[in-house]
């Protein structure tokens, strides 16, 4: 991912300081011969943030710090860790910022729910407008002003 | 000395610039017409002026002029022409001269185009796009000069950045700024629409035109840049939520929020003040993606050290013009009153739909790009908000929107008969289904994902495909295919942009959930199985490139015992940037793609080899370039060439059925 993100934003006008080389992730040694465990460490993998890296999954990365970490989950896993200890493991060691799904804590309930409410309320206003129009079909075909309803008895002529 | 002259025809058009945001702008408030007819040669002028200073820089590109800084810092006299050329914007000063050059052309192109608007509303729209031009070239003038010397000009250049030397980049930076750029004509217009007080049919029919292009060049610049990833990164993903590609992605929202809700302006005058609000956002998330990228602002942990005045400079751009615009809509939206009336069931109230769920999702790519910030700021939290979050979060919205897609598309205007459309649409949601249950059926186990993509997939193309249908009327099968052949573009291009988006919508999930992916030590000569496919590297040589050196696997694909395709994975070197790539190779298919990527050699002599099949991985890009389509086909029907005022022909009889 890393590399996107650099090239786009190199395209788009930032400098070319610090650029990563070429992506490489899981190697074939660190692959664990248990397929369930296997699998769930690639899961894990992609749920957790390459620490040096910008904006990419430990799954991705080929930097040393995230082959580490990958490493590190299959020991966890191996162990007989369940996936929240391995998190759990990994946030008590890296911090949050290691979490690319953030967790519902806190002021995190904010971004979580900001899309599902303001879905509600833009619901809310579309229903109130609809109405509204479907509303405003009555008066706008029937109402005639008093003079208009007399003009229009000379002209047909009553 | 042609440097210079660059630089002297950018001030000028700066100077130019300023005088046309002004005096047509005065002149239409006082009905003035000579002050109001100046816009147009003075757009012209612009132009030609930002075209030159282009020009110029491209000119010191090409001869490799390594008295400029920017020259040096992006070019090497080693490298292909294309890439010198290319690499006038591969960096943030030529860039912003492309997105200036693009900005000043739109605004030349009203000016041209635009002889059948009432002459007030060119001349604010044409004084607004000035004021914007001017604005970002104070921007390049005073922090980001293109064109500044080198006392002491070294003997070569630095080189472009390996990864940008690529066929798919040539494209995608001038196409995406085209897209963001073109949204600004939508701001004009509002602006000049908030400005006179009034919006109407007619300003809606001016209005599409533009967003529609905009859009069209957004979708082929996003569309391009994923498939630049897919194919260049080394693993072949496509779509990453970098805060970077969320950028773009959000005014690309926002853009087809406001295609849609200008054609309820055009057609049923309603929707007006939304409308206005779309247009104003769609071009400030441009803005908002522009400064996040320029700035470095989510980026600044690990990444480049940027000049904090370029970002604050963009802010105060940002603040400028959003500010204003958001003030006088606060101040002159009640002005505009809907005037059209029309049922809670019907084509208006599905495009409200559409517009509530595209505005949301964008809003979610909004909230989640910043989140990060926020948290640090407000909560003194350093988190992180990755690619869980945006499938999470963003998917269920796009779902809804699939899956109203065929019954909004379909709804008469006015008043409609949900029952009556929903019967039209049994046979499609019958099969959406059942081809979803086939393939849930098949792949026992999978992610729910594929089956999801078919349902979607299916039933989006077959609603368009009987909508289409329903539109012929009754009769002979022949006299419906002759009439379907006959329908306006417009509504072709309805037909084939919806279509696009169903393929899209299908290839992702598809990839998604099917793919597969090895990843082993494979010796010289030893061939080993992935799914049907049976592969050997044969050989790797070491060879030379015109400016790198390269690692090359040679892989020899079979499938039955029938040569499917010969591979070559590279590993690059480029020594003038002192930078290593990977380059993929792909066998592009139409079924899936066979993905190669060579790896590191191993001690024992054997190499890191990873391969993928990727299913449907062609469909998602020719999605979106069937979504282009379309919007280049709505966009040349013959009515909105009437309304661009170019061609006024006699009408030629009415259209099969009124549509769209």
């Amino acid at each position: 991912m890393r590399r996107l993100a650099v090239v786009l934003a190199l395209v788009l006008g930032l400098g070319t300081a610090g650029l990563p080389g070429p992506v490489l992730a899981v190697l074939p040694d660190e692959v664990l011969d248990d397929p369930a465990l296997e699998a769930r460490a690639r899961a894990l993998s992609r749920d957790l943030r390459c620490l040096v890296c910008r904006n990419e999954s430990i799954d991705e990365s080929n930097a040393d710090l995230a082959r580490d970490m990958r490493l590190l989950v299959r020991e966890r896993l191996v162990a007989g860790d369940s996936d929240e200890q391995v998190l759990a493991f990994l946030v008590a060691r890296y911090g949050e910022f290691v979490l690319l799904r953030p967790t519902v804590q806190g002021a995190n309930l904010i971004l979580w729910v900001a899309a599902p409410v303001m879905f509600l309320l833009a619901l809310i206003a579309a229903g109130v407008y609809l109405r509204r129009r479907d509303r405003a079909a009555e008066p706008a075909a029937a109402t005639l002003t008093e003079d208009e309803r007399r003009r229009l008895r000379e002209i047909m002529g009553d | 000395m042609i440097v210079e002259l660059g630089h002297f025809a950018l001030i000028l058009a700066f100077v130019v610039a300023l005088a046309q945001a002004v005096i047509p702008m005065v002149g239409a408030s006082r009905g003035w017409a000579p002050w109001m007819a100046v816009a147009q040669p003075m757009a012209t002028t612009q132009f030609l002026l930002t075209a030159f200073s282009f020009v110029a820089l491209t000119w010191a590109f090409v001869v490799s002029d390594f008295s400029v800084a920017l020259v040096v810092s992006n070019s090497h006299t080693a490298k292909p022409l294309i890439y010198k050329i290319t690499g006038v914007w591969g960096n943030h000063e030529g860039s912003l001269l492309l997105w200036v050059l693009i900005l000043t052309l739109f605004g030349a192109s009203a000016a041209w185009f635009g002889q059948g608007l009432p002459a007030g509303l060119r001349a604010r729209v044409l004084a607004v796009q000035s004021g914007i031009a001017a604005a970002f070239m104070a921007f390049m003038l005073f922090t980001s000069n293109p064109f500044d010397r080198l006392p002491v000009p070294p003997m070569d250049g630095q080189d472009l950045n390996p990864l940008l030397q690529d066929p798919g980049l040539i494209l995608h930076p001038p196409f995406l700024y085209l897209g963001y750029v073109g949204l600004s004509m939508a701001f004009s217009f509002a602006l000049a629409a908030l400005i006179e007080g009034r919006v109407d049919a007619a300003w809606g029919r001016w209005v599409r035109p533009w967003t529609l292009a905009a859009w069209v060049f957004l979708t082929i610049g996003i569309g391009l840049g994923s498939w630049w990833a897919y194919y260049e990164l080394g693993w072949g993903g496509f779509w990453f939520w970098d805060p970077v590609e969320n950028a773009s992605l959000m005014p690309w929202l926002f853009a087809a929020a406001l295609l849609h809700s200008a054609i309820v302006v055009e057609k049923r005058e309603a929707l007006k003040s939304w409308t206005i609000l779309l247009a104003i956002l769609a071009f400030g998330f441009s803005l908002i993606g522009t400064f996040i990228v320029r700035s470095g602002l989510l980026t600044s942990v690990h990444a480049f050290a940027m000049d904090p005045e370029r970002g604050i400079f963009i802010l105060m751009i940002l603040a400028a013009f959003m500010g204003g615009a958001l003030t006088l809509f606060a101040v002159r939206a009640h002005v505009m009153e809907a005037r059209g009336v029309f049922g809670t069931v019907s084509r208006e109230s599905a495009l409200v739909l559409n517009n509530v769920l595209l505005a949301v999702s964008s809003f979610v790519v909004f909230v989640g790009t910043m989140w990060p910030l926020l948290a640090e700021m407000l909560f003194d939290r350093v988190l992180s908000v990755g690619p869980p979050f945006f499938n999470m979060a963003f998917t269920p919205f796009f779902v809804a929107l699939a899956l109203i897609l065929p019954v909004g598309a379909m709804l008469p205007w006015k008043r409609g008969d949900l029952r009556a459309t929903l019967r039209q649409l049994a046979p499609a949601a019958a099969l959406a289904v059942s081809a979803a249950a086939l393939v849930w059926a098949m792949q026992t186990g999978r992610s729910a994902l594929g089956p999801l993509g078919v349902l979607l997939g299916v039933w989006v193309i077959l609603g368009v495909a009987v909508d289409l249908w329903v539109r012929t009327g009754r009769g002979e099968l022949r006299g419906r295919l002759a009439r379907m052949g006959r329908l306006p573009r417009a509504d072709w291009g309805k037909a084939v942009a919806h279509g696009g988006l169903g393929v899209t919508v299908f290839a992702i999930a598809g990839m998604l959930a099917w793919e597969t992916e090895d990843i082993r030590i494979a010796r010289i000569g030893e061939p080993f199985q992935h799914g049907a496919y049976t592969l050997v590297l044969t050989d790797v040589q070491r060879l030379e490139g015109p400016n790198f050196r390269t690692t090359m696997g040679f892989v020899t694909a079979t499938r039955d015992g029938r040569d499917v395709a010969e591979l070559r994975p590279e590993r690059r070197f480029y020594p003038a940037a002192g930078m290593p790539t990977t380059e993929a190779a792909i066998d592009y298919g139409f079924w899936r793609d066979l993905y190669v990527v060579l790896g590191d050699a191993q001690e024992d002599g054997g190499w890191t080899l990873r391969t993928y099949v990727k299913p449907f991985a062609n469909w998602m890009w020719a999605g979106c370039l069937l979504m282009a389509l379309g919007g280049l086909l709505s966009l040349s029907d013959r009515r909105h060439r009437v309304a661009a005022g170019a061609a006024r022909r006699p009408p030629r009889g009415p259209d099969p059925v009124a549509a769209e």
